[in-house]
């Protein structure tokens, strides 16, 4: 019944689009090699109109980057006879590992409770919309303190105001990616926002993939996980015996 | 020169890494120890996840003892027999330590304990060593005073399993040395660290062994504890970091050269006040991270999927 609601929610919205994104990015794979250092993604693209701007308040323009989701634990110390252990935790089923919401202005000025629940665009309700499940009563705090501990790691950002839009019409925003990333399929999506509501929509991915080294050796510890230790040790092995042995000849 | 590990998944300074390295193995090769218990807090301080700390830590440990070990062969420093026994026990210790290990995991307090564990046995062996190393340091400086018996007849004669430790010059039973080496490779794979620096002592008052055999026959059998211990961490959790341990490793089998030398130059007593206030310290850094108020006290680590 909720489904069929929003399904014809969705389908009235397209049927009264006037309004469409033209986009693409600088690249759609990075690449993490040995000397990977962070990355900067560049997100452009137009509004297609087939009449005239309809009326109604500015365009605004949304783009949100999200990394792969792990399930997380967050844990509270607590004070037990005089030292600081970990007492509470709570799990959270699913958290992404990088999150970016890069907008045309300030998010409340341009987003609607409501439209942000319904597409999940801030980092708050991404993570309460897929993340918590049993404990939820009790969460809140702990949601709070992972949004605070990931923002100061610089893996959740907000950045309002620093898309730019020329003429109602081209934008592009700038995302710099952390040299901490992790692998896997980062999504990009676009909003165009009126009056508080999403006009349009659109995803697009990102492949972020280890290559040369960094593949062979993620690969080799996975899937030969013996080998890899015994050559750890042999590499061990050797470096030990190769310094002692040039220490010795350097000595005389 | 930033250098992403492709198993820890963070990106840090190549220089950094052998720096750290560097001053781990200088101690490693100066004291005897692993270094274990110094690297992986380091590890842990530069942002590597833990468990990809604890296990490359014991890779690193096995290149520098390695390194170290050859320095002391050469001036015949190393007792293999003892050595043998030592690690004999130490692996039935290890099996017996890694199973605790894994109880306290699934209580859910393995950083507590691992914690509690170093404040504790740093600490106590820190003072031990501290109090009678001034104590001979003291003897030897006043002439005419009692000096201490090397060879004390104890109950550790009148055991069976006689055998002669021509290198350190003993001829004692085998079951002290046994049991000792199953202790410390019980709180080592407990606290993840090879046990040198319970061992070093051990050997030196439990076992009466000379101080010119101890660091080398000490890092003689912490190369197969810890090797032992990589191999279990790759295999079970895949998480060695083989490009981060080639940088430690760099570092570190170039200190442990430089640290042999310098030891080598240092009284023995002196050594062991440096030793003990080093373990001191170390002790008392983790103390006061339990006592003193957390700025953060909330903590993210990756999660299970139920």
């Amino acid at each position: 019944m909720i489904r069929a609601f929003v399904l014809l929610l969705a389908f009235a919205g397209t049927a009264v689009a006037q309004e469409s994104i033209v986009s693409g990015l600088s690249q759609n794979r990075v690449s993490i090699t040995a000397d990977f250092d962070g990355s900067e993604i560049l997100v452009y693209g137009a509004v297609r109109r087939d009449a005239p701007p309809p009326e109604g308040g500015p365009l605004a323009v949304i783009v949100t980057v999200e990394g792969p989701e792990t399930p997380v634990v967050v844990r509270r110390k607590g004070r037990v006879a005089g030292i600081w252990v970990n007492k509470d935790e709570v799990q959270i089923d699913s958290a992404p590992s990088f999150y970016a919401v890069v907008t045309t202005g300030p998010l409340e000025q341009i987003l609607s409770d409501t439209e942000n629940l319904r597409y999940g665009i801030t980092i708050e309700r991404v993570i309460r919309a897929i993340g918590i499940t049993a404990e939820a009563d009790r969460s809140g705090e702990f949601i709070l303190a992972l949004l605070r501990v990931r923002t100061n790691e610089d893996r959740f950002r907000l950045l309002e105001g620093r898309v730019e839009l020329t003429d109602e019409t081209l934008f592009r925003a700038d995302v710099v990616l952390p040299a901490n990333l992790i692998e896997g399929t980062y999504t990009v999506r676009l909003f165009l926002l009126r009056d508080k509501k999403v006009v349009a929509h659109q995803e697009r991915l990102i492949g972020v993939r280890k290559v040369g080294l960094e593949r062979f050796i993620f690969n080799l510890a996975q899937e030969r996980p013996l080998i890899y230790g015994l050559l750890s040790l042999a590499l061990a092995a050797v470096a030990g015996w190769g310094a002692s042995a040039l220490f010795r000849l350097m000595r005389g | 020169m930033q250098l992403y590990l492709p198993i820890a998944e963070v990106s840090v300074s190549a220089f950094l890494l052998l720096g750290l390295g560097g001053i781990v193995g200088f101690l490693s090769g100066m004291f005897g120890v692993g270094g274990g218990f110094l690297i992986t807090p380091l590890l842990f301080f530069i942002g590597i996840p833990p468990a990809v700390a604890v296990a490359t830590g014991a890779n690193q440990v096995v290149a520098s003892s390695i390194s170290g070990v050859l320095a002391q062969v050469r001036r015949k420093g190393v007792d293999f027999q003892m050595g043998g026994v030592l690690l004999a026990g130490g692996i039935v210790g290890s099996a017996i330590g890694v199973w605790v290990f894994r109880l306290m995991t699934a209580a859910g307090q393995v950083d507590l304990f691992i914690q509690l564990s170093y404040v504790f046995f740093l600490g106590l062996i820190g003072a031990m060593m501290l109090r009678e190393s001034l104590a001979s340091m003291w003897r030897a400086r006043v002439p005419g005073a009692p000096v201490r018996r090397s060879h004390v007849h104890s109950w550790a004669h009148r055991l069976p399993l006689k055998m002669k430790f021509r290198a350190s010059g003993l001829y004692i039973s085998v079951i002290p040395p046994a049991i000792i080496g199953a202790l410390v490779g019980f709180l080592a794979a407990i606290m993840g660290v090879g046990g040198g620096f319970i061992m070093v002592p051990a050997m030196i008052y439990l076992l009466g062994m000379p101080t010119r055999v101890v660091i080398g026959t000490s890092l003689f059998q912490i190369i197969f504890v810890t090797a032992f211990t990589t191999v279990m961490h790759a295999v079970s959790s895949q998480t060695v970091d083989m490009l981060l341990a080639l940088l430690l490793i760099l570092g570190g089998v170039i200190g442990a050269q430089i640290g042999t030398q310098v030891g080598a130059r240092l009284k023995a007593e002196q050594l062991r006040v440096l030793l003990s206030l080093l373990v001191l310290a170390v002790s008392i850094r983790i103390a006061v991270d339990l006592l003193v108020t957390p700025s953060e006290l909330y903590s993210v680590a990756p999660g299970v999927l139920p």
